[in-house]
């Protein structure tokens, strides 16, 4: 007896939980195409600042 | 607890379907295709990933927005028959939650749309869900009756902002036609609507031109704006938007929504008992195939014009 509410919200929970978990997964794959169009685009430029590479040291003395 | 009143709350769990309808799912569908017609008529072809992806936040905007005018008309939409079954009225989603959703899908939208298609772009959306929600649902809507004409505005951003996301630019003029249609459509349309809702509004007390100048003040503005709408409509058919396909759709169209206005200026209160408001409910109806068909034309004549057919 006590059990059958707790099975239907469960459903009910579990529908809306699947609903969110699948929107989540569609926009991750939304922003990975988006970013793959944006770096093969031809207008796409790599920064100034970065254009020797990421963390790349730009100058090759020490400082002591 | 019994049984019956833990069955009750159950039934009352929110599900997907109702925070979607919190975002006003018919209002996104106007957005979605003014913004899409906006993008398309724009002269700079947008790549299909970053075009569909931006409508796709832009659309999100919209339903944000949505959610956070209902959190505020709550206390209204319970009151009216034509909105007392939206989620917050009925039960199924809290005003707190409809509040979080909106403004955090408000926030989202706005940096998604930054940066898929420019800095600009992200800023007109976060002005039009501003707009909507503060200056339309907040103040005007409840202390002018001329809330729908100020807040028609912020239903008309949607085709600059498709324009935007194409080209980066906002100083031009075809753009702001396709705004200035929307504006200018939107007081015919919900006055119209007002004449034969009328008791929604004089029971929430929302003043609409109907309730504090009355039903005949209402006819004389419906054609009113009706005439410069019919003006501007067509003259939008000489601009680089338009074409011949426009022109044909817009003289059709617009002589018919002058002679709806027309008919409802000439009708007074017992005419319009008589027939139940049948020539109103019919201008209403004609008003959204209005919209649709002009946004269509201009859609075509974009389309075609790669192959050498739209346009002059």
């Amino acid at each position: 007896m006590a059990l059958r509410p707790e099975h239907e919200i469960h459903g009910r929970r579990k529908g809306l939980n699947i609903g969110v978990g699948l929107m989540l997964g569609a926009f991750v794959l939304l922003i990975m195409l988006l970013t793959f169009t944006k770096i093969t685009s031809p207008e796409f430029a790599v920064p100034a600042s970065q254009s020797n590479g990421v963390g790349e040291l730009l100058s090759t003395e020490g400082s002591d | 607890m019994t049984d019956a009143t833990t069955t009750h709350r159950f039934e009352d769990e929110p599900q997907l379907g109702d925070y979607y309808a919190l975002m006003k799912p018919r209002v996104m569908q106007l957005v979605v295709f003014t913004a899409v017609v906006g993008m398309l008529a724009a002269p700079v072809s947008v790549n299909p990933v970053v075009g569909f992806a931006s409508i796709l936040f832009l659309a999100i905007g919209a339903g944000a927005s949505g959610a956070l005018n209902m959190w505020w008309d709550a206390d209204i939409d319970a009151v009216m028959k034509r909105t007392s079954k939206r989620p917050i009225p009925a039960g199924k989603v809290t005003p707190q939650a409809a509040m979080y959703l909106g403004a955090a899908l408000s926030g989202l939208s706005v940096m998604m749309l930054s940066l898929s298609a420019n800095l600009l772009a992200g800023f007109m959306l976060a002005f039009t869900i501003f707009f909507y929600v503060v200056p339309y649902s907040m103040w005007l809507k409840r202390s002018t009756p001329q809330n729908i004409v100020i807040g028609g505005a912020a239903g008309a951003f949607p085709p600059v902002i498709g324009w935007i996301i194409a080209t980066g630019q906002i100083a031009v003029l075809e753009p702001w036609l396709m705004f200035a249609l929307i504006f200018m459509w939107t007081p015919p349309h919900f006055w119209a609507l007002a004449l034969f809702m009328r008791n929604d509004y004089d029971d929430a007390k929302v003043p609409m031109l109907t309730v504090t100048h009355g039903r005949r003040a209402t006819r004389n503005h419906i054609l009113g704006y009706t005439v410069l709408l019919v003006v501007l409509a067509v003259g939008t058919a000489f601009t680089a938007i338009g074409g011949w396909i426009y022109l044909a759709v817009a003289l059709v169209l617009n002589a018919l929504f002058l002679k709806g206005a027309y008919d409802i200026w000439q009708r007074d209160e017992e005419m319009s008992e008589a027939d139940n408001f049948a020539t109103e409910r019919k201008f209403f109806r004609l008003s959204l195939w209005y919209l649709f068909a002009h946004f269509g034309a201009i859609l075509l004549e974009a389309a075609l014009k790669p192959v050498g057919l739209g346009g002059w």
